[in-house]
């Protein structure tokens, strides 16, 4: 839809874009124009280039105008109405005409996906539901506790290492092992947890991303221990009853195992979220001193929180290490932590539909992206920065379910 | 009841309280009143365990309760209203209901409770499924003790519930704290900056200064007293 906007303010919208581009052009004028050519020692001036920026940059920048004063315009309407907006993904997800065909075809595409579609795809598909499962985990920490978590990939890593580590040393299987993985990765949340207690925000930030990247330079480090950057190689893929499978059989059962565990992973933490620990948390975030004097600990709830968001990075890093059947401390970089990071925030903090969603576009859209090359990162970053500017709230906002009060018959 | 005897609470290297002593006894409205950081609400903290002290004791039902977590004194009986209301904003009337009640398994009886607090604030039955933040002061204030009650206190600690409250709703407020206290025995104490009507409601009253209790009687003694009506009444 079209706003009306005065002439006399589109002119002065304009003119901005316009003195955007003409800086713009300025500022891109060395690289873009000048060239050196250092074989025949002549300098080459591309004054093609300056055009092409100038009205690249005068148009963007006309278009990003436009869609802030109609994000205003939005904002402003719902004060006048004073009916709170009820977003195009809220209002879908509430219609039982959507959700029911939209739940049935997803469960057919996730069925036959790994039969249409190549083992390339699907291994795509692996790492986008592990990025699912992590995101969920990570949303119990972020989302729903409050607690800004920058180094989640350790978890991940205690997961992964535990099953390429007992694997290689005693021989454990697949299905024995993720129960250990997740349990020591619980085991070092709650060891992360405890100095970082009486921390908040921007320290609480910093504590969990030096708490990450000493685990990943401890793996890298220890020879005698991880084997270093070499990392290990030849982990088992998960057995099934003792049947031997080639590589194509083998992932499309790792995308089965993975989508059940997917699915359980939903169910948990959605009842998680409902039930009296998932509101002391959410208390938690709003006002430490209140959750106090109600007699919620403190303590027990933050340290439950975060071991119970790294049980699920540890299942995931367990899964992990059996899909690719070779790891090394080069997967566990800060930049994991970020990009489970940025799936619960693009997604919706909280919501665990919105966590789904964007685990699925932040995992897919660098895939197939692949077409713009180099400007691949540099689309993705646009997508995201216009994302945080337009729709602060994630792709889809959540819907907490509130606790409604029945009448009681006495 | 409850007792503080010399009690010293430091926040880093600044210390707050000077060797408190206090007595309240059960069933009483007790207030202790004073100045902008005299020390008021430290005392609160104190006894909740949120800030617990460093030196002195806490006793409640002849127990030290001096270096307990929060949650365990809460438990034993003691609830807070902490002072600024401090609601969840984003939960339900409802669900910061059911927060208060956090420690509580009987269903029934959180049930019967939650019917006794709507009966008490009619509004907020109205308002039940309504955010918290988008609730007025007073209601706010309303549902803060209201929340504070489903614990089902036997000594509730009111941190200055007047604050930034038009004065048609405090008288309202003040007299729903002398109904708990008088229909459920429920001892209460309240810290409080505006005296005059502190003292009004109270049995018996405390006057703090710079960490140290200066005066206690009476509360229509300490009404009357010269002292005080110069220091906090302004007469």
């Amino acid at each position: 839809m079209w706003i009306e906007i005065e002439t006399p303010m589109l002119a002065n919208e304009l003119k901005k874009s316009f003195l955007a581009s003409l800086w713009f052009m300025f500022l891109t004028f060395p690289i873009m124009v000048i060239r050196v050519n250092t074989v025949e020692k002549i300098i080459q001036w591309r004054w093609a280039n300056l055009f092409f920026v100038g009205i690249g940059s005068f148009i963007l920048s006309a278009l990003w105008r436009y869609l802030i004063r109609r994000k205003e315009q939005g904002i402003h309407r719902t004060e006048v109405d004073g009916i709170a907006r009820v977003t195009l993904s809220q209002r879908l997800l509430g219609d039982r005409r959507f959700t029911i065909p939209a739940l049935i075809i997803t469960t057919i595409a996730a069925l036959v996906f790994p039969f249409v579609f190549s083992i390339y795809q699907t291994n795509i598909m692996i790492t986008a539901l592990i990025y699912v499962m992590l995101g969920l985990g990570l949303n119990i920490v972020v989302g729903l506790a409050g607690l800004l978590d920058l180094g989640y990939v350790a978890f991940y890593a205690v997961g992964a290492y535990s099953y390429a580590l007992l694997n290689y040393h005693f021989g454990l299987g697949f299905w024995t092992v993720l129960g250990i993985g997740g349990g020591l990765a619980a085991m070092f949340g709650i060891i992360l947890g405890f100095p970082v207690l009486r921390l908040r925000g921007d320290y609480l930030a910093i504590v969990t991303l030096g708490f990450g990247e000493i685990i990943r330079l401890i793996l890298e480090n220890w020879n005698a221990f991880s084997f270093g950057p070499s990392g290990i190689a030849n982990i088992p893929r998960p057995g099934l009853f003792g049947i031997d499978l080639d590589i194509e059989q083998a992932t499309i059962y790792v995308y089965f195992l993975m989508i059940a565990m997917t699915l359980f992973t939903i169910f948990v933490v959605n009842r998680l979220q409902n039930s009296r620990i998932g509101r002391a948390w959410i208390a938690l975030r709003e006002d430490e001193v209140a959750c106090q004097s109600m007699g919620i600990d403190k303590r027990k709830t933050k340290l439950m929180a975060f071991a119970l968001g790294a049980t699920w990075a540890g299942f995931a890093g367990v899964v992990f290490a059996a899909k690719t059947t070779f790891i090394n401390p080069a997967s566990f970089t800060i930049w994991e932590s970020i990009n489970v990071l940025c799936v619960v925030v693009l997604g919706g903090m909280g919501s665990i539909v919105g966590v789904i969603v964007g685990a699925f576009i932040l995992i897919l859209l660098p895939e197939y992206l692949r077409f713009l090359s180099e400007y691949r990162m540099l689309a993705f970053g646009t997508v995201l920065v216009m994302m945080m500017v337009f729709r602060p709230g994630g792709i889809v906002e959540t819907v907490r379910r509130t606790y409604q009060y029945k009448e009681t018959d006495h | 009841m409850l007792s503080l005897v010399d009690i010293h609470t430091f926040y880093g290297n600044i210390q707050a309280l000077k060797g408190v002593s206090l007595e309240v006894k059960e069933g009483e409205i007790i207030t202790l009143i004073g100045a902008n950081g005299a020390g008021k609400t430290t005392t609160l903290m104190s006894i909740s365990g949120i800030v617990p002290p460093r030196t002195g004791d806490v006793l409640f039902m002849g127990e030290a309760i001096t270096r307990v977590n929060p949650d365990k004194i809460v438990s034993m009986g003691i609830s807070q209203v902490p002072e600024g209301r401090r609601i969840f904003p984003y939960l339900t009337v409802l669900e910061n209901l059911d927060m208060g009640a956090f420690l509580r398994d009987d269903k029934d009886g959180v049930k019967s409770d939650l019917d006794y607090v709507f009966s008490l604030f009619p509004i907020l039955a109205e308002r039940r499924n309504q955010a918290g933040g988008t609730l007025s002061g007073g209601e706010q204030q309303m549902l803060a003790i209201s929340r504070a009650l489903m614990a089902r206190p036997r000594l509730l600690l009111l941190d200055e519930p007047s604050l930034g409250l038009a004065p048609l709703i405090v008288k309202q407020i003040f007299e729903i704290i002398k109904k708990i206290n008088s229909e459920n025995n429920t001892t209460i104490f309240l810290v409080e900056q505006n005296a005059n009507l502190a003292l009004k409601v109270a049995h018996r009253g405390y006057v703090m200064e710079n960490g140290r209790i200066t005066l206690s009687d009476a509360a229509d003694r300490l009404l009357a007293n010269e002292d005080v009506k110069k220091a906090y009444l302004g007469i």
